[in-house]
């Protein structure tokens, strides 16, 4: 096939569970040879079964093993290693460690340094989307000489008050109208002065029902850059994403072609050349704002996968090792279908998401149309305290988007994690909330949901166990292998009651 | 392997077009489907079932494992033949799983004219003996039928492959080792009454179950004697005086227990390992197939794009793209399992025969199976092809398609025509299974050649006796031939005849050919053994 023919590379990736083995296999499909490295906690990890080779980088907390720059370098030089493709977390977003990568003479399977630096810090990336003529959320810092009521109408109500030194929601007001305003704008200038020594205070427009909407971009050394068709990422908990998908129903694809020459506009401000993903905040009458650019592939990117059907792990390598991209963006406009992604979490939902580590004594995956699940775990593999506590990610596709949520759904309750606490049954919660359903939700969903999300199911799950260890003292054969892997069915067992 | 990326916008007006007819077409098979699944008169259903007795296909889905698949085969025989009185030609055959075994079951159905065996349905009985010998099946025969149908005796007695080939066939799957059990659950009279007795194992169930050579009223008017038929035939006396059966059965609830039990204790067989992965879906959607398949069969479509709907993940790896492109060959994986295909993307040249002869070189060298998606209007005429040897050529792909050792798939998606059909593996080269979309066309050649050709030659005729036709002449002759032969070469009339095995609904393509796939590696696949290509 076409890559046989192209120079066998020795890549290295500098990361762990599922993003690893979705990166180590993108590697071997492309012909290349995939290395993995590991900690004490990940000596019996599933991606080390993905690679070629797996080096160990050192003990179990993160500083020390893959945080460790010195030491995975070390490691990288030792191996002769071509390249290095950090994932996401962890080293990604380093700058630092993708120059000692470079200056070792390594490929660096992300963005130059230099844009990474240009958009790591929130307040330069503000400016740069500021000069690229993008829009950013409009904001003004209030002099003691400007009339409040000038300013704020300049914005426009509602306005969020910040103290301008401050930070962590102290002294944040929201005002709704001119007569607030007044109330509020000496109290405000106080507290600031007592808590942060500075009365300067802030204003910004406050967006209402916002939804966070991202715009997957892709470009090479050659100035070709494309942007994909948006995510939505507005359901949240924590400030993290849980559910995403793709495209949105709050926008339509002339809004989303704009977002997308606009994301482009921001990635050849700083030269951009890798891939990448430029989020907005979209408020309820559908003005977009730039937020950041994050200069790494993402947790959700498999969801734009499954929709335009192109690879986007693989087509990130190779602009790394200098290939040119040539896709044809009106094409990649039009959506394929509808995808959707959960993430799965040992965590659990019920005590404010606090992660739920420890051996997996049952593990079930679910199969099925339209269903790809991107895992980092099986049965007997111990989720260790000292990550992410991420165990994979299910991504359904659909023709439509009722057609992907009930695969989802489907899959998700055919997927069995035991005995940790996972986030299945809160996200199932999730999508078939009526509101989800109608695609009618912003990133206060969650929030203002709270309630009706949990799943007295969870209390089942001591039950299951019990069940499942009676099951095997009975010597009830399972199905699984000892990595928890199913056994491939027989197409006879799998097409259940099929007549033609 | 690599996806195919498909160029279908499924939002454009053509394909909404073509959706909507294809489906229409598949509507049509389904609801003569439904219609003839009801077997017989209602009647005939009302005088078996104050008898005790089940419906044929009640007794299938009885003895089949919970949740097994069942492969019918040919449920639309002998359609619009012999009046239309016969659905199914009054026998359900097909495989499906029985005690963890795959099993070709043939069961009559006695509320169709008593179960009696017309022509067709004899053939359709052959056929499914053949898929059980081809494929290394144990079979179950559910007896229920007054035998041969009398007044069509000629087209059913005494040629090769007619009554008397069945027992043929049994004792041969026997010799082999192919468990062959019979479930009496009505009559097995006359030359019937030797396909329980042909069988290594025998269940005869009680009052309805009755096996003799000749029945009651035979006796009597040969002998004189006065005989009921329990007590000539029935299941007290196989299985205590004569031994003809094995087991006595209550009712037929019992016997199904029995069969199952008896397949139970049957030893499974390996099936022979190839090479297979984790099966994924078709990346791109199977129902989009509806909105591809032309709404007139001489508009060309790239199979690629069926190609795309039908295997995992839409992944193909493509075999001499650039070369004879007419045929596109190359390997997928269909439910894991890694299979070749060859498909059809115009005339065939000698180059695209020579790479098809030379793909299947391959996958028999490697024991893969094939599958052939049929769309084919013939080979490529004209001087310049002859004289480069165009049947030297396609004599290569002939032999190889016939001699290969690999299991063969053949589903028509479109036209099968002239000498392509025999290429592209038509009935005559034993794929395993020939399916047939509910579009496709069969014949020697398409009907308009096929009316332009016969109305030649009847002007030819007239000239000779110095006449000349008018153009309105000529269209009065050539209409009823157009017409005769374009009902010949449709879908429903080929499967009436078994010219095929069944006409499927093309989005449920993969699955018919996971299962087929699968239950062919009951037999072994044995090594490569060519005859001689004339190069």
């Amino acid at each position: 096939m076409e890559y046989s023919e192209c120079e066998k590379k020795r890549i290295l990736v500098a990361n762990r569970g599922e993003i690893a083995i979705r990166i180590l296999k993108a590697i071997r499909e492309l012909g290349h040879t995939a290395i993995a490295i590991y900690s004490d906690a990940d000596k019996f990890s599933p991606h080390l079964t993905f690679a070629d080779e797996a080096y160990y980088v050192g003990e179990s907390e993160a500083s020390k093993s893959y945080l460790n720059i010195d030491r995975i370098i070390e490691v990288a030089k030792k191996n002769k290693i071509d390249g290095i493709h950090p994932g996401y977390g962890f080293l990604a977003e380093n700058t630092k460690f993708a120059d000692v990568v470079k200056s070792s003479n390594m490929v660096w399977v992300g963005p130059q340094p230099k844009s990474m630096y240009d958009v790591g810090d929130k307040i330069r990336a503000r400016e740069i989307a500021k000069s690229a003529g993008v829009p950013i959320i409009p904001g003004v810092t209030l002099g003691s000489n400007t009339d409040p009521v000038d300013a704020a109408k300049g914005l426009g109500f509602p306005i969020l008050i910040k103290a301008s030194a401050g930070g962590g929601g102290k002294g944040m007001r929201i005002v709704r109208d001119e007569r607030e305003l007044i109330d509020n704008v000496d109290i405000a200038r106080k507290e600031a002065e007592s808590s942060f020594a500075d009365p300067t205070i802030y204003f910004e427009k406050l967006l209402e029902e916002p939804h966070h909407i991202e715009i997957q971009v892709l470009a090479d050394k050659f100035g070709n850059a494309y942007y994909f068709p948006e995510r939505e990422c507005s359901i949240q908990r924590r400030y993290q994403k849980i559910v995403e998908e793709s495209p949105s129903t709050t926008i339509d694809r002339m809004q989303a072609k704009s977002m997308g020459e606009a994301a482009l506009k921001v990635i050849k401000e700083i030269a951009y050349d890798s891939a990448g993903t430029v989020e907005f905040m979209v408020d309820k009458d559908k003005n977009f704002y730039f937020l950041e650019v994050n200069t790494r592939i993402q947790v959700e990117h498999p969801v734009t996968e499954e929709i335009t059907g192109i690879d986007l792990v693989a087509n990130q390598i190779e602009v790394a090792f200098g290939k040119s991209l040539s896709f044809n963006q009106d094409s990649l406009n039009i959506p394929k279908g509808h995808a959707i992604e959960a993430r799965i979490y040992a965590e659990d939902p019920v005590n404010n998401f606090i992660p739920s580590t420890g051996k997996i004594d049952y593990y079930k995956i679910p199969y099925g149309a339209g269903i790809r699940l991107d895992d980092g775990a099986c049965k007997g593999f111990e989720i260790p305290i000292h990550y992410d506590p991420i165990i994979s990610k299910v991504i359904a596709r659909g023709k439509d988007r009722k057609q992907s949520l009930y695969r989802l759904h489907k899959a998700l309750s055919d997927y069995h994690i035991l005995p940790l606490k996972t986030t299945i049954s809160f996200i199932m919660n999730i999508i078939k909330h009526p509101e989800f359903i109608k695609g009618c939700y912003d990133t206060n969903f969650i929030n203002k949901n709270y309630e009706k999300l949990f799943d007295e199911n969870e209390e089942y799950i001591p039950l299951a166990i019990a069940c499942y260890y009676y099951l095997g003292s009975q010597g009830f054969s399972n199905e699984y292998n000892l990595d928890g892997r199913e056994t491939l069915k027989e197409c006879w067992q799998h097409l259940t009651n099929f007549r033609g | 392997m690599a996806k195919i990326l498909s160029s279908i916008n499924t939002s454009d007006e053509n394909f909404k077009k073509r959706y909507e007819h294809n489906k229409e077409l598949i509507k049509e098979i389904e609801d003569i489907k439904a219609v003839i699944k009801n077997g017989g008169a209602k009647k005939s259903h009302e005088v078996n079932k104050e008898r005790g007795k089940l419906f044929c296909r009640q007794r299938i889905e009885k003895v089949l494992d919970k949740g097994s698949p069942f492969l019918e085969v040919a449920p639309m025989a002998a359609y619009n033949m012999y009046g239309g009185e016969v659905p199914s030609a009054g026998i359900v055959t097909g495989v499906g799983r029985v005690s963890g075994r795959e099993v070709m079951i043939v069961a009559n159905d006695q509320t169709v004219k008593g179960g009696t065996y017309y022509p067709v349905t004899v053939k359709k009985h052959i056929r499914a003996q053949h898929i059980a010998m081809e494929n290394n099946l144990p079979c179950l025969y559910i007896v229920d039928s007054g035998g041969a149908y009398l007044p069509l005796q000629d087209g059913v007695f005494p040629d090769k492959e007619h009554f008397g080939n069945i027992f043929y066939n049994q004792a041969v799957m026997s010799s082999k080792g192919l468990l062959q059990v019979a479930l009496v659950t009505g009559l097995a009279t006359a030359g019937g009454a030797y396909q329980p007795a042909m069988c290594d194992q025998c269940i005869i169930v009680k009052d309805t179950g009755a096996i003799f050579i000749g029945g009651p009223p035979l006796v009597k008017a040969a002998t004189g004697e006065v005989v009921d038929a329990e007590e000539l035939g029935g299941a007290d006396v196989h299985t205590r005086i004569s031994g003809v059966a094995d087991y006595y059965a209550n009712d037929e609830e019992a016997g199904i227990r029995k069969v199952r039990e008896i397949f139970a204790n049957y030893p499974k067989g390996e099936k022979f390992p190839i090479d297979r992965v984790s099966p994924k879906e078709p990346y791109y959607d199977p129902d989009e197939i509806y909105g591809i398949i032309p709404d007139n069969l001489e508009a060309p479509y790239d199979v690629r794009e069926i190609i795309a709907r039908i295997v995992d993940n839409s992944e193909f790896e493509e075999f001499k793209a650039r070369y004879g492109q007419t045929v596109v060959a190359g390997f997928a994986r269909i439910g894991g399992y890694l299979v070749g295909i060859i498909g059809n993307n115009g005339a065939i040249f000698p180059e695209s025969s020579t790479k098809a002869a030379h793909f299947i070189e391959l996958c028999s060298f490697r024991k893969i199976p094939l599958i052939f998606l049929q769309n084919i209007t013939g080979f490529i005429i004209g001087k310049k092809y002859e004289h480069q040897g165009m049947p030297k050529d396609g004599a290569k792909w002939v032999h190889a398609v016939s001699t290969t050792n690999v299991p063969k798939f053949t589903v028509i998606v479109g036209n099968s025509y002239g000498a392509g059909n025999y290429a592209m593996c038509g009935r005559g080269f034993n794929p395993r299974f020939l399916w047939m979309w509910p579009n496709s066309r069969i014949g020697v050649m398409g009907h308009n050649q096929a009316a332009d050709v016969l109305t030649q030659v009847k002007i030819k005729q007239y000239e000779r006796e110095g006449k000349t036709l008018s153009e309105k002449e000529i269209e009065n002759i050539r209409n009823p031939i157009l017409e005769d032969y374009k009902n010949k070469s449709e879908a429903l009339y080929s499967t009436a005849r078994l010219w095929d095995d069944g006409i499927i609904d093309p989005a449920k393509t993969r699955q018919y050919l996971m299962l087929s796939i699968e239950l062919s590696l009951n037999k072994k696949i044995g090594e490569v053994n060519f005859g001689i290509f004339r190069m």
